[in-house]
């Protein structure tokens, strides 16, 4: 409970009741205990503690190398954790993760792999298809509806390489759609994107609320984050505040955040990363 | 090309290599051919993937470090009661080192900060040398039956036994069979693998699989191709089927084409001159087809591109001339003039030649004694530019805050390839800030 109250201090008036919450909400889709990340001994984020509330569009928002997109892939097992404990609906990853969709950041793969727009928003379904399976016409039914949901229906046998880079970003949306989760991690959806593509993603993520659907987007753009977020997640190595926007998007807290008060931290970051290579 | 192959292996005759390629030979050699083909249709598909997850580099290691393997075992067979010149037990052996090898890459680079190439070189060469070594000891120690051990270096397809075939065929139809059956898996995490984590797929055991297809096909193939160039199989091909597709089932099928194609005209020929190893002439075959594709296939060879370059500038270059022409208001260009709009741009008397040949090949213009005159589609065409010009240099003074004096250098590049979408969004924008359009219409020819 110390850690709990520790956390909430520093995130201001905006969290003062998480205090209270349960330590194991079966409830929020995404509980995060204590959880540091280390890359190469250097740690990245340091003792996070957070839980989503369910329903809600929530940005992750810190300076460059805060670890914003560090906190989802620890979330979700593609690097592992130092330390700390992370829980979706109150259960293990491995028992709910059907229930979570992703979307990676755009740079993450080679564009100019042979497969067309649809046949990547194909690969969402892959899980319900199973092992060995083709893809059946009824699941590249359900995939040009995702294209369509994110006006790319046009684009369905084209070649990836030959979209614009927003385009991709809606390729890689629609894929999550076909995921049919309730929980979707997306990441730095909007970075480089046009204003069609932005407009396109905002639109999907209002449609995935009002299905119920609860989104974790990391997100750069400080001024655009009242407007599409209900939540948000104030990152800088630690979680400096978290709450919906309207508590927590203060100037106080984006100062804390982006600031220069937490050169003891990445100094600190430093130090270790510099006597693990020192040992060996 | 037969003529000297016929000469260099001494009385093969025309039809006896016409018989040979149509599979009217002995029992023997007909089942070399077919088992070779198989094989090079394997690796092509397994190739296919291990290019496109960016390993293809890796199967040389493996196929270098088979080496120690294939000596050890025959020294150490008769230990446990085996028949140290079997091709199974041989195979084995050549297994355990090709995996060992593989995984002191990993483990490279995992410890280390090495770099992939420079992992894969050491393991390579410190595991083919240690094979040689192990191959000179056991020939000076065991010679008996230990001559037939050289060649997995280099192949030897024609005497191939047909226990040996059908062995390499079944370890090649495993490879392909699995492959086809997890095209989907195979191809997600080559895509996107940390997708494919997050979705749930065990990307390790997916990557484990696809590399246990590469040593499938490696060590079928090591008897046949030799263990030096059986990877040319795995490389090769997908990467000449690369350069006709941007379909993936179509890549995959073109793959084992071209691999199957190379293992047959191997074979074929190793049948005809038993002393041309099979796999020099397998990975030339390989290299004959990835060379003609680099070459001429469409869109993605090399002279697709230098030929779509080439009508990118001309289009640019007699774009100048016919905006030029509009600018000054004239129909007519003179010969002298043409020099002048050719040392602007600083155009050599050649090109300057093929633009006007462009131009009136075009019907943009046709050609007279001492010039040219331009056609109504010219007349058009150099409207169309000149418009284009003013929009986007108007565009970028009032909506980039780039000086006027600046504009020209970008403008020339910009116009000609302005859209015709992009050019009503120019004329929104501007018509939005309630500034005077350049006047004519008339968006394309």
């Amino acid at each position: 409970m110390k850690r709990r109250t520790k956390a909430s201090a520093a995130a201001g008036s905006g969290q003062s009741n998480l205090a209270e919450l349960p330590e194991h909400s079966s409830d929020s889709p995404l509980s995060i205990h204590a959880m540091t990340v280390a890359y190469d001994k250097k740690p990245v984020l340091w003792d996070v503690d957070y839980d989503a509330p369910r329903n809600r569009l929530i940005a992750i928002v810190g300076p460059n190398g805060a670890g914003k997109s560090t906190l989802i892939k620890a979330c979700l097992g593609l690097v592992s954790r130092a330390s700390g404990e992370v829980e979706f609906w109150g259960e293990n990853y491995r028992e709910v993760r059907s229930r979570i969709g992703y979307v990676p950041q755009r740079e993450s793969v080679d564009w100019d792999f042979p497969v067309s727009a649809l046949d990547v928003v194909c690969m969402g379904r892959y899980r319900r298809i199973g092992w060995c399976r083709p893809v059946s016409k009824r699941h590249r039914q359900v995939s040009l509806e995702c294209l369509e949901r994110v006006g790319m229906r046009d684009y369905a046998n084209r070649q990836i390489s030959q979209l614009s880079g927003g385009q991709q970003q809606r390729v890689f949306l629609a894929r999550a759609l076909a995921q049919e989760a309730e929980l979707y991690f997306m990441d730095e959806p909007f970075a480089g994107v046009d204003a069609a593509t932005e407009r396109a993603i905002v639109e999907v993520l209002r449609e995935l609320k009002s299905r119920g659907k609860t989104v974790i987007v990391v997100h750069h753009d400080l001024q655009t984050v009242p407007e599409y977020f209900d939540d948000v997640i104030l990152l800088n190595m630690r979680v400096v505040a978290s709450g919906p926007v309207e508590d927590v998007f203060t100037r106080d807290n984006l100062h804390k955040t982006y600031g220069g008060r937490l050169t003891l931290l990445s100094e600190a970051a430093e130090a270790v990363a510099r006597a693990a290579s020192g040992r060996k | 090309m037969l003529g000297t192959l016929a000469s260099a292996g001494g009385g093969v005759t025309v039809g006896e290599i016409v018989e040979t390629l149509l599979l009217r030979t002995g029992f023997n050699t007909r089942m070399v051919i077919a088992g070779t083909t198989l094989l090079g249709i394997a690796s092509g598909v397994v190739g296919a993937f291990a290019m496109l997850r960016k390993r293809s580099l890796m199967t040389d290691a493996l196929s270098h470090a088979t080496l120690p393997g294939i000596a050890l075992a025959f020294l150490f067979a008769p230990v446990f009661g085996l028949a140290s010149r079997s091709l199974a037990v041989l195979l084995i052996g050549a297994t355990v080192t090709g995996v060992l090898g593989v995984l002191c890459v990993q483990a490279i680079l995992r410890l280390t900060r090495l770099q992939e190439d420079a992992a894969i070189g050491i393991v390579l060469s410190v595991f083919f040398g240690a094979g040689v070594v192990a191959l000179s000891y056991v020939q000076v120690n065991a010679p008996s039956g230990s001559a037939g051990l050289n060649a997995f270096i280099f192949g030897q397809a024609a005497t191939m036994q047909a226990r040996d075939v059908m062995l390499m065929a079944v370890l090649a139809s495993g490879a392909l069979i699995a492959s086809i059956a997890l095209f989907k898996e195979f191809t997600l995490v080559c895509f996107n693998d940390s997708f494919a984590r997050v979705d749930g797929w065990p990307v390790s055991a997916i990557d484990l699989a696809m590399m246990a297809m590469v040593v499938l096909v490696t060590v079928a193939g090591l008897q046949a191709v030799g263990l030096i160039l059986v990877v040319a199989l795995l490389i090769v091909p997908p990467v000449a089927a690369r350069f006709w597709t941007e379909r993936l089932w179509l890549l995959v099928v073109l793959s084992a084409l071209f691999g199957g194609a190379s293992g047959y005209l191997g074979a074929a020929i190793s049948a005809l001159l038993p002393r041309m190893p099979a796999g020099a002439v397998i990975v030339l075959t390989a290299g004959v087809a990835f060379g003609v594709s680099m070459l001429f296939a469409p869109s993605r060879g090399v002279v697709a591109g230098a030929l779509r370059r080439l009508r990118l500038r001309l289009r640019i270059a007699s774009d100048h001339v016919l905006e030029a022409a509009h600018d000054a208001g004239a129909d007519r260009i003179e010969r002298v003039t043409m020099r002048e709009i050719a040392d602007l741009h600083g155009w050599s008397a050649w090109f300057a030649w093929v633009v006007r040949r462009w131009l009136i090949g075009a019907r943009m213009a046709t050609g007279t004694r001492d010039g040219i005159v331009l056609q109504e589609r010219g007349r058009r065409r150099g409207r169309q530019v000149s418009r284009n010009h003013a929009l986007w240099e108007q565009y970028l003074v009032s909506y980039a805050d780039i000086a006027p004096s600046h504009v020209d250098w970008s403008v020339d590049l910009v116009e000609h390839v302005l859209s015709e979408e992009l050019i009503r969004d120019l004329e929104k924008k501007l018509a939005q800030r309630g500034e005077a359009l350049p006047s004519g219409s008339g968006v394309t020819a």
